[in-house]
């Protein structure tokens, strides 16, 4: 099932048909264990998360609140801004059809080499992001084996916006697939073929039974592969060319003004890639808080 | 976890609708976006013929950076399957204040920057940084070393087995714990036959992905690392570094050595999951 | 899906659509970005008064290899102002660039230079004065990746130089010389500006060795920290060449701005603003106007030191080369 709820004993406690889940002594630690491992998982999120986290807003912030918004008035910091969220909005939607795709015939099904498959799903994980943007300027090159067709037909695509675009696509290929197989995978296809066999078609199927199933992961997916679209750095320098106001994303643009000295703009510039991403974070838990009781509800055990 | 008990329904071949348009488009797109470029590599090391691969990579240099970035991005990877695991745990079973928060920015590493991430992370582990001055005294030095690199490696992978743990630790059943504890067995027996072996899968697959990760990462260990020949050069680093001298095949080389070597593991990772998932 | 491709599709009407203001993308390297922003200013305004038209010119940074790669990959610079002869020779080779370039402009077409100096803390606490000091127990450096970044590049040939030329010297000498001071090298950044950060913001090193218009700036930036700067008694003098890249040029019909944009580097005014920033201008008689902001120097061209751009490559740089053998083995 969906169980990406947080459940908290209270609400436990309600569910008629789980009882004395939390008071039961016997499967829970002795406190000093538990406070232990508490502050081992604080302390270590603290070192590793919170702390950089905050060294990007006090440096943000260094100035104040006017340097800060100011940094967001410069034409070259907006045209940065515009051509990543762009990115992100062609390589998102495209991932999203990919990773359903590829989650149904995975998990829905049984074939030979599955296991090759998915492997082949997760290299773009593996690939480094400078190796990613070497294989399109290897393409798309002035010397690429494409080039010399896709130069006459189509156009520009290395150091233009369709190679930043391609990039991103590359790096973020697996996220939303990635999310959806092992849990997919867990629920099986028994709903699925209950619904069919109460004459539902396929596509009835997919979009009443599956997808509700799916639907926090899918957001989750969805969510993760655009915050990774909007951050990529290594792939996109590569392709990118650099021309200000015309081909740096966000992170590129980040790099130059941390370069060019200007701390609290580079900074700021950061500070909004990591409040998106608080953002949307926040948003998750808030649809996973407003709707418990309906998720509560539709659990299966 | 009913649903794995369950015998795989090889039925469901028959019933269910859409194999072929799925896994048709799934992979026509893994080719397009993703087989096709990659091939390019592999053709374009090919000019260099075995031997020439095989100069390339037996290069002590390139040895050495190949070394920092598979063994950093493995301990990297096993700190945080360690302490992405308890992460997890406390998450799942545990109220404490601010665990909203926290789990709110848990996914941080995905959407920050990576060279963002970097030059946070230097500031911060650097001798007159907050912690690197800290841990100056101790006489560790962290930044502009490898232990710098297991640092950025940590930070970015950090995400991947707290995610993958968290749901399938939810989905535990509790009935089987308090079974276990009824019957006598201690707290720590119940969570190593118990709990362990359930969730044993899903720490494989954040492990991958964690050193997946980290295996490639560029933007934000260049910053940390020193990047210094023989010691804290990355191999990512060494490819940009042989693009710039103009030496393509060289710089496929290393790259093509890099793809097959995490394909490699990915794929043995993936079985060794899928054959734990089937023995659960 | 439908969505997504129709974007597409309006992006690249968008990235290939000409548009009406004429357009110049000049490809430079990493520590130029201060000058080609007053530069740019400049001549537009400049541009404007002849032709009644501003001109729209974008510019591209990064390290000077880093870019001459990119341009012969197809970044459409119309211009190309580099930090080393060896970048724009590299474009050359591949048939973007006349092979003749030098001779297209004066001063072999370079309009500027720079030199390296070392950059010293406050009170300079390790007492360097030249070459010698550098490699003295317990002095830590930061030089750039000289095979990546020019800034290394011309900090590892002036260091042989020196050595070299010293009583008794030899390229033997030079070698072991050039070893023990990369040995004191902690970090090696890929590009200058980099370095720069590594050493005035992360604190690392006693020394760091970059060109004097990198230092003027970096001096600017940070007056609290009260670097010095050090002049040694030898140091090389990198010249800043510019080219029209006359493939890229001839097809995007801007043959004519891209040669207006590099003859203003040599007018007076181009001439000033070099010396503004901390770069040496190519004109002596500027030079000399601006003599309080530039000390008096000793220095070698990389054709006295080293026969030619290419020889020092090959015999340096180059994989397998000088270089690699003295980190190799460090």
């Amino acid at each position: 099932m969906s169980g990406t709820v947080d459940v908290s004993p209270g609400q436990r406690e309600r569910l008629p048909f789980e009882p004395l889940k939390q008071t039961n002594s016997v499967i829970n630690e002795p406190p000093y264990v538990r406070w232990l491992l508490i502050a081992t998982a604080v302390g270590f999120l603290a070192l590793f998360l919170l702390l950089p986290l905050l060294s990007v807003f006090v440096e943000a912030l260094r100035k104040g609140f006017g340097p800060y918004f100011e940094s967001f008035a410069d034409p070259e910091t907006l045209a940065a801004i515009q051509l990543t969220v762009l990115a992100a909005a062609i390589a998102v939607p495209l991932n999203l059809v990919f990773g359903l795709c590829a989650a149904w015939a995975i998990t829905k099904f049984e074939f030979r080499g599955k296991q090759f498959l998915i492997t082949l799903i997760d290299l773009p994980f593996s690939v480094s992001p400078v190796v990613a943007g070497l294989i399109f300027v290897l393409i798309f090159g002035a010397q690429g084996w494409a080039q010399p067709f896709v130069g006459d037909h189509v156009g520009k695509v290395l150091f233009a916006t369709p190679g930043i675009v391609l990039a991103t696509v590359f790096v973020t290929f697996p996220f939303i697939a990635r999310e959806l197989i092992p849990l997919m995978q867990e629920q099986g296809t028994e709903d699925e073929q209950a619904a069919l066999s109460l004459g539902a078609t396929g596509w009835q199927t997919f979009t009443r039974v599956t997808l509700p199933n799916i639907k926090w992961a899918l957001l989750y997916g969805v969510l993760l592969c655009n915050a990774r679209a909007m951050g990529e750095f290594g792939a996109v320098s590569v392709v990118s060319g650099h021309i200000r106001g015309l081909t740096n994303t966000m992170p590129l643009h980040i790099e130059i003004l941390y370069n060019e000295y200007q701390f609290v703009s580079a900074f700021a510039v950061a500070s909004l890639l990591a409040l998106l991403a608080l953002v949307t974070l926040a948003l998750k838990s808030f649809l996973e808080w407003r709707y418990a009781d309906q998720l509560a509800a539709t659990r299966r055990h | 976890m009913t649903a794995t008990a369950l015998p795989r329904p090889r039925r469901a071949r028959r019933t269910l609708p859409g194999l072929t348009p799925t896994l048709g488009f799934t992979i026509f797109y893994l080719g397009l976006i993703v087989l096709i470029p990659l091939a390019g590599v592999f053709f374009r090391a090919s000019g260099l013929g075995l031997d020439g691969i095989w100069k390339v990579i037996s290069d002590e240099r390139v040895l050495a950076a190949l070394k920092l970035s598979f063994g950093a991005a493995a301990i990297a990877a096993v700190l945080n399957a360690v302490f992405g695991s308890i992460v997890a745990w406390v998450f799942v079973r545990y109220e404490f204040p601010g665990k909203r928060l926290l789990d709110a920015v848990i996914d941080l590493p995905f959407a920050l920057p990576t060279a963002v991430a970097g030059i946070a992370l230097t500031a911060l582990y650097s001798e007159s940084g907050w912690i690197g001055s800290v841990l100056a005294q101790a006489g560790i030095k962290v930044a502009y070393t490898p232990l710098g690199v297991i640092v950025a490696m940590t930070f970015i992978g950090l995400p991947f087995v707290v995610r993958t743990v968290e749901p399938v630790l939810k989905e535990v059943e509790r009935d089987l714990e308090e079974a276990a504890a009824t019957l006598g067995a201690h707290r720590l027996t119940t969570v190593l036959r118990v709990i362990a072996p359930a969730v044993f899968p899903s720490l494989v697959t954040g492990f991958a992905l964690a050193f997946a990760r980290a295996v490639g990462e560029y933007g934000s260990v260049i910053f940390i690392a020193g990047n210094f020949p023989m010691v804290s050069e990355i191999a990512p680093l060494l490819i940009i570094i042989k693009l710039e001298e103009f030496d393509y095949q060289g710089a496929t080389a290393v790259a093509a050595t890099m793809l097959v070597l995490s394909f490699l593991l990915l794929l043995a990772i993936n079985l060794l999951q899928a054959r734990a998932r089937r023995k659960s | 899906m439908l969505r997504s491709f129709s974007l597409a599709g309006l992006l690249l009407a968008l990235t290939t659509a000409a548009s009406a203001a004429p357009e110049l993308l000049n490809a430079s390297f990493d520590v130029a970005r201060p000058f080609y922003k007053a530069y740019n200013a400049a001549f537009a305004a400049e541009w404007k008064r002849r032709t009644g038209i501003e001109p729209k010119l974008n510019v591209s940074h990064g390290g000077s290899t880093k870019q001459a790669r990119s341009v012969i990959d197809g970044l459409e610079a119309d211009v190309v102002t580099m930090n080393s002869p060896l970048d724009i020779d590299a474009i050359a080779a591949r048939g973007l660039i006349a092979k003749d370039w030098p001779s297209r402009f004066p001063h072999a077409a370079s309009p500027s230079w720079s030199a390296i100096l070392f950059v010293v803390r406050k009170g300079n606490p390790k007492g360097i004065r030249d070459w010698g000091d550098l490699v003295k127990p317990g002095v830590s450096l930061v030089i750039p990746n000289p095979k990546t970044s020019g800034n290394g590049r011309y900090s590892y040939l002036a260091a042989w130089q020196y050595a070299r030329t010293r009583p008794g010297g030899s390229d033997d000498s030079a070698r072991a010389f050039v070893k023990a001071l990369f040995a004191q090298v902690p970090v090696l950044d890929t590009g200058g500006r980099g370095a720069s950060s590594t050493f005035a913001q992360r604190g690392a090193g006693d020394v760091l060795l970059t060109f004097e218009s990198e230092i003027t700036l970096l001096r600017e930036e940070f007056p609290a920290a009260g670097f010095e700067v050090v002049v040694p008694s030898l140091t090389v003098r990198a010249d800043n060449p510019v080219a029209v890249v006359d493939a890229v040029a001839a097809r995007h019909g801007s043959e004519a701005l891209a040669r207006a944009y590099l003859d203003y580097h040599y007018s007076p005014q181009g001439q000033a603003l070099f010396a503004e920033h901390g770069v040496r201008p190519a004109d002596a008689a500027v030079l000399k106007a601006h003599a309080a902001r530039f000390p008096t120097l000793t220095v070698f061209t990389i054709e006295q030191g080293f026969g030619s751009w290419a020889q020092a490559q090959s015999q340096h740089f180059a994989d397998g080369a000088v270089f690699d053998q003295i980190i190799a083995r460090r």
